[in-house]
Parts: C-alpha cells; sequence; structure tokens
C-alpha cells in the first residue's frame, strides 16, 4: 500500500509547487481548522471549500488520476469510523456531515504534502521553534524510512525465496523475525550514524 | 484508530491537544535528561523502525490481514520516555506526508496511540514484571499482556473521544471499538512478543541493556505521564455522567472495565473517587465481559510465554523452515 504513497510528487514545478511552505501549510492548517470546526449543516461553506481546493490541483498540474489514488488509499479508514455515527438518532445527517469534512480535508492534506518537500515542512517546524529533539527525530525518521522499508522488502523477499509453502503460523513467525532482525539492524546503523554524525561535527 | 479530521469537535481537540502536548514535552525533557547523546539517532531510526514494521502484513482468517502497532514494543526495546517521542513522530509524519490522521485530531491521535497505549503497556510491563520476576518467560508474558492492554486501553480512550465529540454515541463505541481491539490486541499480543523473544534470541544485550540502573529516574516521568493520562481518560468519560440520560450506568462500565483492563496505580487513584451506588444489567454484562476478556488474555499471555520458552516446543517445527530468513547483506 504504501509503496504508491511513497512515489514523489513533491519535486515537480508549478505555481503551486514554487509558493513558500510556511504559505502552503499555514494555508492547510487554516482549512482544516475552519472545516473541522464549522457546524454540521454549513453544506455552502463544504461546496466553497471544495472549489477552492480543485482549483488548488488544477493549478498544481498534478495528474488527477494520482490525487485521486492517494484520497481513495486513505479514505477507507474515515468511511470506517464514520459507519459508527449511524448507529444514533438523526445518524444520516452526522454520518454526511463528518464524512464530507473528513474527505475535504483528507483532499487538502493530500495535497500539501504532494506540493510541498518535507524537508521544507521540516525546516518550519524548527523556524517555528519545535523542540529540535523532535524536529531531529521527524528528520532521521524521513531520512531512514525509505531505507529501512527497503531493507524489510529485501528481507522479506529473501525469506518468499526460501518458503515455498507457509501457513499461518510459520508466516507469523517468519514475520516476526523479520521484524526483530529489523530492529537490530536499526541499532546497529543508529550506532554507523552517531559515529559519522560526530566526524560531521555534531553536537547536541 | 487513527482519527480523521472533521471527527471531533473544537473542545476535544483543544483538550487533546493540550494533553498531548504536555506528555510529549514530558517525554522529550525525560529522554533529553537520561539519553546519552550516542542513542540520539537510535530514536530517530527507531521511529523509521516502527514505521516500517506497520508495512507488513500479518495474514489473519479469511484474506484479511493485520499489522503492528508497536507503542509496547518501543517501550520494552527503548523504554517509556522513547517510546512516547517515537509514537509521536510515526504519528506526526502520518500525518503530514501521508494524510493518515487529521490535522485537528493529530493531537488525540497522539494522545490515545503515543501516550495511553505506551504508558498504559509500560506501567503494566512493569507491575508484571515485578511480580513474576526478571527471566525471559516473565518478560515475554509481561510483554504479551502489556501489549494487549495498550491497546484496549488506546480503544477505549478513542471510543471516549469520538463520544465526547457527539459523532458516535459512547454505548455504541465503547462495546465496538472495546470489543473489536480485544481481539486486535491479541494480535498485537503475539505480535509484539514474538518480535520480543526474536531480539532475545539473536541479540539478547539489547534487551538487557534496558534493566540496567538507568531505569531509576525515570519513575517521575513515567508518574507525570500517568497521571496525564489518567486525567485523560477521566475528562473524556466522566462528562457522561451528566449529559446522557442512562449515562451513569456507562460510565460505571467504562470506569470498571478501566480499572480492570489497564491495571496500573496511576489510573487507579484518581478514578477510584467515583463511587457508583447502582449498577444497571447492561453495565454488569459489559463488565462481566471486560473482565472475563481480561482473564482469557492473561491466561493466553502465560501460554504464549511458555510455549515461547520451552525449548521441546521450537524443535517440533521442522527444522530451520520459516525461522529468520538470513537476508543478502545490505550493500
Amino acid at each position: 500500500m504504501h509503496r504508491a504513497l511513497l512515489e514523489p510528487y513533491q519535486h515537480r514545478r508549478s505555481a503551486i509547487h514554487r509558493l513558500p511552505a510556511g504559505l502552503k501549510a499555514g494555508g492547510a492548517l487554516a482549512f482544516v481548522l475552519v472545516i473541522a470546526l464549522l457546524p454540521r449543516a454549513s453544506w455552502t461553506a463544504y461546496g466553497a471549500g471544495a472549489g477552492v481546493l480543485l482549483l488548488l490541483a488544477g493549478l498544481s498540474r498534478i495528474r488527477p488520476r494520482a490525487l485521486a489514488l492517494r484520497l481513495l488509499l486513505v479514505e477507507p479508514f474515515a468511511l470506517g469510523v464514520a459507519l459508527l455515527s449511524l448507529l444514533q438518532q438523526d445518524g444520516l445527517r452526522i454520518f454526511a456531515a463528518t464524512l464530507t469534512k473528513s474527505t475535504l480535508c483528507l483532499f487538502c492534506m493530500v495535497l500539501l504534502s504532494s506540493t510541498t518537500r518535507f524537508s521544507a515542512l521540516l525546516r518550519l517546524l524548527w523556524r517555528i521553534r519545535v523542540p529540535s529533539l523532535l524536529v531531529t527525530t521527524l528528520a532521521l525518521m524521513h531520512r531512514y524510512l525509505f531505507v529501512l522499508a527497503d531493507e524489510t522488502a529485501c528481507m522479506v523477499r529473501a525469506r518468499r525465496s526460501r518458503t515455498f509453502t507457509q501457513d499461518r503460523a510459520s508466516a507469523w513467525r517468519s514475520s516476526a523475525s523479520v521484524i526483530a532482525q529489523l530492529f537490530v539492524r536499526s541499532s546497529e546503523r543508529a550506532e554507523r550514524i552517531y559515529a559519522a554524525m560526530c566526524a560531521r561535527g555534531w553536537k547536541t | 484508530m487513527h482519527i480523521p479530521d472533521g471527527f471531533l469537535d473544537a473542545k476535544t481537540a483543544v483538550i487533546t491537544s493540550a494533553l498531548a502536548t504536555a506528555g510529549l514535552g514530558v517525554a522529550l525533557a525525560g529522554v533529553r535528561r537520561t539519553l546519552p547523546p550516542r542513542r540520539i539517532p537510535l530514536i530517530g531510526l527507531a521511529a523509521a523502525f516502527v514505521f516500517a514494521a506497520q508495512m507488513l502484513n500479518f495474514p489473519v482468517a479469511g484474506g484479511t490481514s493485520g499489522h503492528l502497532v508497536g507503542a509496547v514494543l518501543a517501550a520494552v526495546l527503548l523504554g517509556p520516555g522513547a517510546a512516547v517521542l517515537v509514537m509521536s513522530a510515526v504519528l506526526i509524519l502520518q500525518c503530514l506526508m501521508f494524510a493518515d490522521g487529521g490535522v485537528t485530531a493529530l493531537g488525540a491521535n497522539v494522545f490515545d496511540m503515543a501516550l495511553v497505549a505506551p504508558a498504559v503497556g509500560y506501567g503494566v510491563y512493569r507491575l508484571l514484571r515485578r511480580l513474576v520476576g526478571e527471566g525471559l518467560r516473565g518478560r515475554l508474558f509481561a510483554t504479551a499482556f502489556a501489549a494487549w492492554c495498550s491497546t484496549v486501553a488506546a480503544a477505549i480512550s478513542c471510543a471516549g473521544l469520538l463520544a465526547l465529540s457527539g459523532t458516535v454515541p459512547l454505548r455504541v463505541a465503547l462495546p465496538a471499538m472495546g470489543g473489536i481491539h480485544m481481539l486486535i490486541g491479541l494480535g498485537e499480543a503475539l505480535i509484539t512478543t514474538l518480535v520480543v523473544a526474536a531480539v532475545a534470541r539473536a541479540r539478547p544485550e539489547l534487551l538487557l541493556e534496558r534493566t540496567g540502573p538507568r531505569l531509576r529516574p525515570r519513575y517521575g516521568e513515567l508518574a507525570a505521564q500517568g497521571l496525564l493520562v489518567a486525567l485523560g481518560l477521566a475528562l473524556f468519560v466522566a462528562p457522561f455522567a451528566s449529559s446522557w440520560p442512562d449515562g451513569l450506568e456507562q460510565v460505571a462500565a467504562t470506569l470498571g472495565f478501566e480499572h480492570r483492563a489497564a491495571a496500573t496505580p496511576a489510573l487507579a487513584a484518581p478514578l477510584s473517587g467515583y463511587v457508583i451506588p447502582r449498577v444497571g444489567s447492561a453495565a454488569l454484562s459489559t463488565v462481566i465481559a471486560g473482565v472475563a476478556g481480561t482473564l482469557v488474555a492473561f491466561g493466553l499471555a502465560w501460554l504464549l510465554a511458555s510455549l515461547l520458552t520451552t525449548p521441546r516446543s521450537r524443535g517440533a517445527r521442522p527444522g530451520g523452515k520459516g525461522e529468520a530468513p538470513r537476508a543478502p547483506r545490505a550493500a
């Protein structure tokens, strides 16, 4: 699932991509806040919000199919929670309003994350004085996410090529071994990274 | 369990954001104080590790699959403060990069999965470790039961948040979320325990490091986290006593259940002030279901720990098949 998500659209050039990250992030935050906190029945505002988002999506020149795919990947979670709200008085209206709100907000965040580099967002977090340990953690995590994902895929492929048939119990056991091995490798890698960081003059 | 945008109202979003910020602040201060600089990259790597581990699917019945959440795994492998930081980083990145979990609900998600889950899990873990001893079997048993408790506690907290916002009524949310996650928790407990057992087999020194003297100064921090969690749960669940016609029984169920399922001392203290005079039959059955579920999970955790630490049971398997694969060395 995440393979599709990791495909980057962040490096395209368009009017939206070139806007400063602070403006986009601030705008997205304001949009999400307004939509999420509006009273449930404000359908005209939802329509206007959708219009603005579609306009921005058009300007960003990302293929509509790619945006729709990313939206569809995260939508089921919202739908699942929203279904629970059907089981009460006036449930259908609450359901429709909640689902509309969350879809608009999801669309907004998908748009933000596909037009803004994560490193720009990190720099923004740094500038608004989020504690440096948290920003460092996020930066390291983002940097090594793809490395570890590749390493996991590599180990899973190696396991598949060695087990021809597999029952559920051994699938669980071997997946757990993969995760354990991944942790061992991560902690070894962390040691090497620390040595490299020190070699380049890093201080806490 | 990621709550999207639009499901929480303003007051819930503000309260949870404040609690999440406070909890994350306490964790950051604790980690900065106790963590040697050598291990700072490990926090970032561990966050990436949890994220990557969440992408591995485990087959469940009928074509569906589940995945690890990792709160208790992080707490057992790295300690509670680091676990809070790691899980928060995972949630923030999922929110900003993948739109998974809402921006206005980020505080709520961090509270549920990065504060409640590791704090309850680690509290149960420490408690059981003290009760059953420091051996591998005790460790695995404590890990299994803590993973189950943390999943259920996070689900209950999530249900409380959704109910407080008026999106889902509590009498629907609590049994649905609690019940489903009592099953999901079994999967989480199984994966977490298998992973800890595999780490213990492959690199026992990575685990032994955690039981060293460095745990001592962290009790104050753990108490602060526990207090925040208890405060949040009390805030989210207590208002129903007044706002719901039949809310009292629900609260009784929740508090009774909470008290049972998450047997941390930090939780019991603030909540024990609520004495419910009369408990309805529906609430009673919920409590009984909760207690029965807890006992079953407790027994299963013990069974799992025994199975994993008895050498004969592993010998029964065809030699080496399904064992940790040796992946080609990464270049």
